[in-house]
């Protein structure tokens, strides 16, 4: 079953492209990988897959439902589809508006209409699943970056949507949070859920996707599993993913050649 | 916060210091609103409409005493609210000195009346008329201020704002005011990082030339910075099904301990309208 199918999508910022034509199909139930550099508009694909903007140009559809402003007008439609996608953006001070951390959690099943019974039991299980059940009287301005970041990934994940949009979820996270959100990541392998990551951390893309799409400025240009992309050292430097510097080896010798970070 | 030692700094950055200070006392009031004092109990809707009234009476009073006992309500209840009285009166201290001073001075000397004094050097004449409008303004402003408070320290923010739709406020009002209340933190701490930053590159004093370009320079990229994260905090609360409503895990229920509160706010109101006359 395809989940989302675009077509043609061109989306701009004022004059800037951020997507140019881009198609593309993905099916339900994989763990799909956006790589990309920065500004290469992985971040505004999401977005739009979201429903948060819409194309300028070409067609998104979701479940073979076309996500446009008129659609999202309709109440029945926008509320079945924010129940169904998720999204975890990359700075998390935008997705934390709220005076408590529970409250923060809560906030999405209640725009949803959830009992108050549903919405306490789930808040709570969430958090305990997440280990942050100890800061939920905390205000969440005040938590540290990483804990911010899980706390955002716990609004989300409340919700239990079926198709997970994630911008950058492993950054400012600590290694043993991101090690416990690859975790997570990698229960869903089974296809109990639709993941679509983006991130430019290559050392994580193994573990977290099944297929990988690779921007470029707006524009797909490589449609693989992670495995192949990894060892397209070609491709990852022709898209800033790798790059050249200089660095120390074990001998002792300092020399520059492109490499992986992270693997 | 309070408890570091951080620079003085120039006037706009102990300004937005002193703001963010009063925000973490916004913060600290969703912990009172846990509280169990008497307005702590009362339906948000009761303490909105019962202080609204209240302030509408000090409005519409012309007497100074009936103003002054109307500022005595207000610090009784908050007594019997349990609520932090030195923080409320120095709210209310900032509020007037900062907002009605200024209003207010000028009066003494510009309304027209009976001569009482003048100003040795600049010769300007005090009037009577002058001082009693002048004291009228500081006498509202404390007891307004004073009553608004009791709502902001008593009720939870999210309660504010779905007690606001319970009369009809419109949707669009509640979403800025929601708004404002959740950016408004994250705008100044942003302004004080930017202040830091700064700091941490200069190398002895600034000329006041220089200091005024870096403010205006510094409230350009804060303006700039504050719609660009304002426009994500809205997408990621639509991103999560927000189409405008307030939805709270509590319903509102009146109780009987809640018509009375109303029912005596009102009186009280009117009792102060007609005896301030």
């Amino acid at each position: 079953m395809t989940l989302f199918e675009i077509e043609s999508l061109t989306y701009r910022f004022n004059r800037i492209t951020a997507l140019d034509g881009l198609s593309m199909t993905i099916p339900a139930g994989t763990r799909i990988g956006l790589l990309g550099a920065n500004g290469s508009g992985k971040s505004t694909l999401l977005r739009i897959l979201d429903g948060l903007y819409f194309a300028e140009s070409g067609v998104v559809r979701f479940l073979g439902d076309a996500l446009t402003e008129a659609r999202f007008g309709d109440n029945e439609f926008a509320y079945g589809f924010r129940r169904r996608v998720g999204m975890l953006f990359q700075n998390p001070d935008a997705q934390l508006f709220n005076a408590t951390v529970f409250d923060e959690v809560a906030f999405g099943p209640l725009q949803l209409r959830w009992s108050a019974a549903d919405v306490r039991a789930r808040v709570m299980d969430t958090l305990e699943r997440l280990r942050l059940a100890h800061l939920e009287h905390r205000v969440p301005q005040r938590l540290s970056g990483g804990e911010k970041k899980r706390v955002a990934l716990a609004s989300v994940l409340v919700m239990d949507p079926e198709v997970l949009l994630l911008d950058e979820p492993t950054d400012a996270l600590d290694p043993r949070s991101q090690s416990q959100l690859i975790d997570l990541l990698m229960g869903w392998a089974d296809g109990s859920k639709s993941v679509i990551t983006a991130t430019h951390h290559l050392g994580i893309l193994g573990d977290i996707a099944d297929r990988c799409f690779v921007l470029d400025r707006g524009r797909l240009v490589a449609d693989r599993t992670p495995a192949d992309i990894l060892q397209d050292e070609d491709l990852l430097d022709r898209t800033n993913l790798i790059h050249v510097h200089r660095h120390r080896h074990d001998e002792g010798h300092v020399h520059s050649h492109p490499h992986l970070h992270g693997l | 916060m309070s408890g570091n030692v951080r620079p003085r700094g120039g006037f706009a950055e102990r300004t937005v210091n002193g703001l963010l200070e009063a925000m973490e006392r916004a913060m600290l009031a969703e912990t009172n609103a846990a509280g169990t004092g008497w307005l702590q109990r009362l339906d948000p809707r009761v303490k909105l409409a019962g202080l609204l009234s209240l302030v509408t009476a000090v409005a519409m009073s012309h007497r100074a005493e009936v103003i002054a006992a109307l500022f005595g309500v207000g610090i009784a209840i908050a007594i019997a609210s349990r609520l932090p009285l030195s923080t409320l009166l120095s709210g209310v201290s900032l509020a007037t000195v900062a907002f009605s001073s200024a209003l207010a001075l000028p009066a003494i000397f510009l309304t027209p009346g009976r001569t009482v004094g003048t100003v040795p050097v600049v010769g300007w004449t005090i009037t009577a008329q002058g001082l009693t409008t002048a004291g009228y303004l500081v006498l509202r402003v404390a007891a307004t201020t004073t009553l608004g408070f009791l709502l902001v320290f008593s009720t939870r923010w999210a309660h504010v704002l779905k007690a606001l739709r319970a009369f009809r406020v419109p949707v669009v009002f509640v979403v800025i005011l929601g708004m404002t209340y959740r950016y408004i933190l994250l705008l100044l701490e942003a302004a004080r990082d930017m202040f830091d930053a700064r700091r941490s590159r200069t190398v002895g004093p600034l000329a006041g030339r220089e200091r005024r370009r870096l403010v205006t320079q510094g409230a350009g990229v804060l303006l700039a910075k504050s719609l660009h994260l304002s426009g994500e905090v809205f997408l990621a609360m639509q991103a999560r099904g927000f189409r405008g409503e307030v939805y709270l895990l509590d319903d509102f229920v009146m109780a009987r301990t809640d018509w009375i509160a109303l029912a005596s706010c009102a009186g009280v109101a009117l009792a102060a309208v007609w005896a301030g006359r």
